[in-house]
């Protein structure tokens, strides 16, 4: 009997957590750097809390870009190194909703957990404590659409040998939106003011990914395997 | 019924498959021969369909596979050079997730087709401890599994001992006698004990 929808994605969920949690240091690595990129301003621009709070946002949101750069790199990678990618594309089931399954791993295994620690990084800032909740949601959100839309460069360096380069020039110039858009809301929650209107955008963002990016990654992947 | 109708297949700037036609029903086991790079393994991911032909067509029960992909690779199953396997992973877990994720799998089933390649003693440790030929065999085991009619296997005794090619030859003997379909590109001869073969040698045009 063929498989249904729900069991491919919880198997493809399960393969990846599993394997994420045997080997910690691809996961340790991004939240590392992000970690130390975020409490280094602190030591070189100046220790006044409240001009360190008027370059928060950017600091944060620019460390969160880059290390899901860095993360994004394992995305597909590994897979497509050693032929478990192309038997998902040979299965005869959706490759487009088993990139997706992988994608939202990604995003639990990298995203999430970024956005969970931040709010260490953001004390170190001089972040207001009324305004870490705020932040945490906006990164989680972005991190979410960062995902996305770094699975289709993923997917589209695929075929490229030393695709790291290639995979963040691809993926930056997609990201910025996401950028603008969460330092704004980042902004925002430490003047005081509602942060609706920025996340909004960013969860306008992370639906038109959720409706085309898998496509596309999958479109993508499957040129990358030729 | 497989069915390759003149097949144009460029790598770069070379010409790798020139009108390559056969045909395989139900049964039948096709043996790739050729030189190093004739093009057996081009051949067989095109009809894959994980390349694309520039000329040509591979139809799958008389429809293009191309247009009928997710129905046909539910049939096929393909394994390559390298056993598709997580190194971090062990075998068990491994066939569980890959075989999963085409169709429902019990436990049983995969001790059943670890056990019938010789995998067994071996199905619990971390696929990056096993050698070579050990791969290949929980690679085999996943072949089986797949419950697939259309078997396409690249080099299938590559690693493995004198034992491994002889079940390999059984392997494909089996699949046959059931009904399915073998393409396999091979370097040296198979101890296939049923006659129903053909050969096809590439590389001559």
């Amino acid at each position: 009997m063929r498989s249904g929808a729900g069991a491919v994605a919880r198997l493809v969920v399960e393969r990846d957590l599993r394997l994420a949690f045997r080997k910690p240091s691809q996961l340790l690595q991004p939240l590392l750097f992000f970690m130390i990129v975020a409490t280094l301003f602190p030591l070189t621009l100046t220790p006044e809390l409240s001009r360190l709070r008027d370059a928060a946002p950017g600091v944060l949101w620019i460390g969160a870009l880059l290390s899901s750069l860095l993360a994004l790199e394992f995305l597909f990678r590994d897979d497509a190194q050693d032929g478990t990618l192309e038997q998902f594309a040979l299965s005869g089931q959706s490759l487009t909703w088993m990139l997706f399954a992988k994608t939202c791993t990604h995003w639990l295994l990298s995203g999430l957990p970024l956005a969970l620690t931040a709010p260490i990084a953001a004390l170190a800032l001089g972040v207001p404590a009324d305004a870490i909740w705020s932040m945490v949601a906006s990164l989680a959100l972005g991190g979410f659409a960062l995902s996305l839309l770094g699975a289709i460069s993923a997917g589209l360096t695929l075929g490229a040998r030393r695709g790291g380069v290639l995979l963040s020039l691809l993926t930056l110039p997609l990201s910025v939106p996401v950028l603008v858009f969460g330092a704004d809301a980042t902004q925002r929650a430490i003047a005081g003011a509602a942060i609706a209107p920025p996340m909004y955008m960013l969860g306008a963002i992370a639906v038109l990914g959720v409706t085309l990016a898998p496509l596309a990654a999958a479109a993508a992947v499957r040129i990358g395997l030729e | 019924m497989l069915t390759v109708s003149g097949l144009h297949l460029w790598r770069g700037d070379r010409h790798v498959l020139r009108g390559v036609s056969f045909s395989a029903g139900p049964g039948q086991c096709v043996l790739l021969t050729g030189k190093n790079g004739a093009g057996k393994t081009t051949l067989l991911r095109a009809i894959a369909g994980l390349l694309d032909p520039e000329e040509g067509q591979v139809s799958w029960r008389d429809a293009p596979a191309r247009r009928t992909r997710d129905a046909f690779h539910a049939e096929l199953a393909y394994l390559g050079h390298e056993p598709p396997l997580k190194g971090d992973l062990s075998a068990r877990e491994n066939l569980k997730f890959s075989i999963g994720i085409r169709r429902a799998v019990t436990r049983e089933e995969i001790d059943g087709a670890l056990r019938r390649t010789g995998a067994e003693p071996f199905a619990d440790r971390s696929v990056r401890m096993l050698s070579a030929g050990q791969r290949r065999r929980v690679a085999l085991a996943g072949v089986l599994l797949s419950g697939a009619v259309l078997w396409l296997l690249d080099e299938p005794t590559t690693n493995l001992d004198a034992d491994g090619q002889q079940l390999v030859a059984t392997l494909i003997d089996e699949q046959i006698g059931r009904g399915g379909i073998v393409v396999a590109a091979v370097h040296h001869a198979l101890p296939l004990a049923s006659g129903n073969f053909v050969d096809l040698v590439l590389g001559e045009a």
